[in-house]
C-alpha cells in the first residue's frame, strides 16, 4: 500500500531538504522511492537530487484583471473598491499584476465594462528521473499566491507516478510555516517527521507545528538536528515531543562538514559523523510507517481527505 | 524608514540579524522598532524578551447573511473566486476560512442580504524591549492562529500599525510568495540574509528577482559565511548587490542564541560586523 511521509519543520532552515534527500538515498538502496518537493516557494530538493527533467507542465491558477484603456472613463471606482490596493489611477486606471488577486470587484463596479481577465500561469511543475526514483518538483512564479493548489498538484502527480512505477513510498519535502501550503502538504500523510534544531525558536515553532498536525490528525515524529549545539534545548524539545505523543526518532550532531558537503553537491550521508545517526533514524521511521498505517483509513478515503483547502 | 529583513531560504538568520541590528541601533540611542511579521512562526520575542503593554485579537471581514431578503439568486456564489460561498435554494452557506475578504459578494448581492462580520485570525502584540544597551526597542509582533490558512491579511494588519518616525526593522517570513511581497512592497530597503550553500544561493536568486520586480533597493548579509563556497559572493558581485556583512560561524554565537540572548549583545565581533549596515540605516533614515 502506498505510504506518504512528509518532512516539515515549522521554522525554516533546520535541514529538512538534506535529511529528506539522505532518506531517499537510504530507501533506494532496497527499492526506488518517489520524492516530491512541496516547498514550491523555495524548491531546493532538485538541487540535491540531480537527473534529467523528463516532463514540464505549466500550472495555471487564478486570473488577473486587465483594463481596456479605450473604454476606461477614469472614474476611479475600481481603485476605491479594490481591497488588494492593486489599481492606481494615473491618466488611466492601471492594474498592478503583482498585487491583483483576481477577485473581480473591479469588474463588478466598472460602469464602462472596461475590465477583463487573463488567466494566470502561477508556476510550473516537472518530473525528474533521479538515481533513487522519480522526483516531482515545481517552481511557483515570483509574486504568486502560495495557496496550496500547486502543492496539491505536486502531490497528485507524485501519487500518479508512484502507481505508474509500482513504488509504494512517497517522501514529501514540506514548506516552512503553518499556513495553507503546509496544510496542503500534510493532509492525508501517514507520518509527519518534524526536523527541529535545539534553540528557543525551534522549541517554540515545534509546539505550534505539533498542534497543527494534531488538528489534521497526522501522526508525528521528531528528529533533532544539530543536537549537540544545546543539550538543554534538545531535552526540552524531546519533552515537548513526548507530551504530544510524537516519537523522537533520533538526534543528529552538528558537523561543519555537512554544509561543506552540500556545497560540493554531496549529501550529508557522505559525512561520517552524521551518517550513522541518520541511518538509525531512518530505520525507526520505517518501523513507525509500517505500524502507523495499520490503524489508518483505507487508501481511497485517505486520498479524498488529501484534498487541500481550496483557498 | 521601513526595512525588511528577508530571505528566500528559511533558517538563514533573519531573526538573528534583525534583533542584533535593533540592539545596535538602540545602543546608539536611535529610535528603533522591531516588527515580527513572520506571523506563522514568530520568534523575535524569544530573544528581545519584551514587556508587552498591548495585546489585541486581529480580525478580517467575512460575509454573513442578514435578514430574510435573500432571494436565492446565487449571484454571490457566481462572483466568489475563492469558492467560499455556496448558495442553495433555501439558504446561503459561507466558508469563512476560504474567503479572501475582497468584499465583492456584498456588491454582487442585489437584495442587500449580505453583511460583513469580523473573523479572528490571530493576535497582535506591542510593547518595549529593554536591553542592557542604552535605548529601548519598540516591539510589535503578530501571531497567526494555528489552523488558519491565510497569513497575508494578518501581515497587512501588523504593517498598518507601524506608526513610527524612526527605523522599523521588519522580520519577514521565508520565501518569495504573497506574504513576503506584502511586506517588501511597503518598505524602503530589503536586507536579504543568505548562506553560502547551493540551497541558499538558489533561494537568494528568487528573492532578488522578487525585490527587483517590486523595484526595491536590496543589500545582502551572508551568514555562516565560512560554511560553504564562494558562489554566493560571485552571484552578488555579478548582480551588483552590495554585501553588507559576512558573519562567520561561531559556536559561541550559536550557544548565545540557544540561551535566548541577542547575538550582538553576546558578540563584540558581530557588533563590528553589523555596524556598517547600522550606520547606513541611520544615514538613510536621518534619525
Amino acid at each position: 500500500m502506498l505510504k506518504q511521509l512528509v518532512v516539515i519543520s515549522g521554522k525554516g532552515g533546520t535541514g529538512k531538504t538534506s535529511i529528506l534527500a539522505s532518506f531517499a538515498q537510504l530507501s533506494a538502496s532496497t527499492s526506488p522511492v518517489t520524492t516530491a518537493d512541496c516547498d514550491v516557494d523555495a524548491a531546493n530538493l532538485a538541487l540535491l537530487l540531480p537527473g534529467p527533467d523528463v516532463r514540464a507542465e505549466p500550472f495555471w491558477s487564478g486570473r488577473r484583471a486587465r483594463i481596456d484603456i479605450d473604454h476606461c472613463t477614469v472614474c476611479g471606482e475600481c481603485a476605491s473598491q479594490c481591497r488588494a490596493d492593486a489599481i492606481h489611477i494615473e491618466d488611466v486606471a492601471v492594474v498592478d499584476p503583482l498585487a491583483c488577486e483576481g477577485c473581480g470587484v473591479c469588474a463588478l463596479v466598472c460602469r464602462a465594462w472596461a475590465v477583463s481577465f487573463v488567466d494566470n500561469q502561477a508556476g510550473v511543475w516537472m518530473e525528474r528521473r533521479t538515481a533513487y526514483g522519480p522526483l516531482i518538483h515545481a517552481a511557483l512564479g515570483v509574486a504568486q499566491d502560495n495557496s496550496g493548489k500547486l502543492v496539491a498538484q505536486v502531490r497528485q502527480e507524485a501519487r500518479d507516478v508512484a502507481r505508474r512505477d509500482g513504488i509504494d513510498l512517497i517522501l514529501l519535502d514540506g514548506p516552512p510555516g503553518i499556513a495553507c501550503p503546509v496544510h496542503a502538504s500534510v493532509t492525508g500523510c501517514d507520518l509527519a517527521l518534524v526536523v527541529v534544531e535545539p534553540t528557543p525558536s525551534g522549541e517554540h515553532d515545534l509546539v505550534r507545528v505539533l498542534e497543527l498536525l494534531a488538528h489534521f490528525g497526522v501522526p508525528a515524529a521528531v528528529l533533532v538536528n544539530k543536537h549537540d549545539l544545546s543539550p538543554e534545548f534538545t531535552a526540552r524539545i524531546e519533552a515537548v515531543a513526548r507530551r504530544a505523543d510524537a516519537h523522537v526518532v533520533g538526534e543528529i550532531p552538528f558537523s561543519p562538514e555537512a554544509p561543506r558537503a552540500l556545497a560540493r553537491g554531496a549529501l550529508p550521508l557522505a559525512v561520517d559523523a552524521v551518517a550513522t545517526p541518520l541511518i538509525e533514524a531512518w530505520e525507526r521511521i520505517i518501523t513507525l510507517l509500517s505500524c502507523e498505517v495499520e490503524s489508518g483509513l483505507p487508501e481511497e478515503s485517505r486520498e479524498s481527505s488529501a484534498t487541500p483547502p481550496a483557498s | 524608514m521601513k526595512v525588511a529583513i528577508a530571505s528566500g531560504k528559511g533558517g538563514t538568520g533573519k531573526t538573528l540579524v534583525s534583533t542584533s541590528l535593533a540592539w545596535l541601533l538602540a545602543r546608539d540611542e536611535r529610535r528603533v522598532a522591531y516588527v515580527d511579521a513572520d506571523v506563522e512562526e514568530p520568534n523575535g520575542h524569544l530573544f528581545l524578551h519584551p514587556d508587552l503593554c498591548d495585546r489585541q485579537r486581529y480580525a478580517r471581514p467575512v460575509p454573513d447573511l442578514v435578514g430574510e431578503t435573500c432571494s436565492g439568486c446565487g449571484e454571490c456564489q457566481r462572483f466568489c473566486q475563492s469558492n467560499a460561498i455556496l448558495a442553495l435554494p433555501d439558504r446561503v452557506m459561507v466558508f469563512p476560512e476560504l474567503c479572501s475578504s475582497c468584499g465583492g459578494c456584498l456588491l454582487a448581492c442585489n437584495e442587500s442580504a449580505l453583511t460583513e462580520r469580523p473573523r479572528e485570525i490571530g493576535t497582535v502584540e506591542s510593547g518595549t524591549a529593554w536591553t542592557e544597551s542604552r535605548g529601548p526597542i519598540r516591539f510589535l509582533a503578530a501571531t497567526l492562529d494555528v489552523g488558519e490558512a491565510r497569513a497575508t491579511p494578518l501581515i497587512r494588519g501588523v504593517l498598518e500599525r507601524i506608526e513610527w518616525p524612526g527605523i522599523a526593522l521588519i522580520d519577514a517570513p521565508p520565501g518569495t510568495s504573497c506574504s513576503v511581497m506584502e511586506i517588501v512592497r511597503k518598505v524602503d530597503l530589503v536586507v536579504l540574509v543568505t548562506e553560502p550553500t547551493p540551497l541558499g544561493l538558489h533561494d537568494l536568486t528568487l528573492a532578488v528577482e522578487m525585490t527587483r520586480a517590486l523595484g526595491k533597493p536590496v543589500t545582502a548579509v551572508i551568514n555562516r559565511s565560512d560554511l560553504g563556497d564562494d558562489r554566493t559572493r560571485q552571484y552578488l558581485l555579478s548582480q551588483q548587490i552590495e554585501l553588507a556583512a559576512e558573519i562567520p560561524f561561531r559556536p559561541e554565537l550559536a550557544a548565545a542564541y540557544a540561551r535566548g540572548e541577542i547575538a550582538a549583545a553576546a558578540s563584540p565581533e558581530l557588533q563590528s560586523l553589523l555596524m556598517p549596515l547600522g550606520r547606513r540605516l541611520i544615514a538613510e533614515a536621518s534619525c
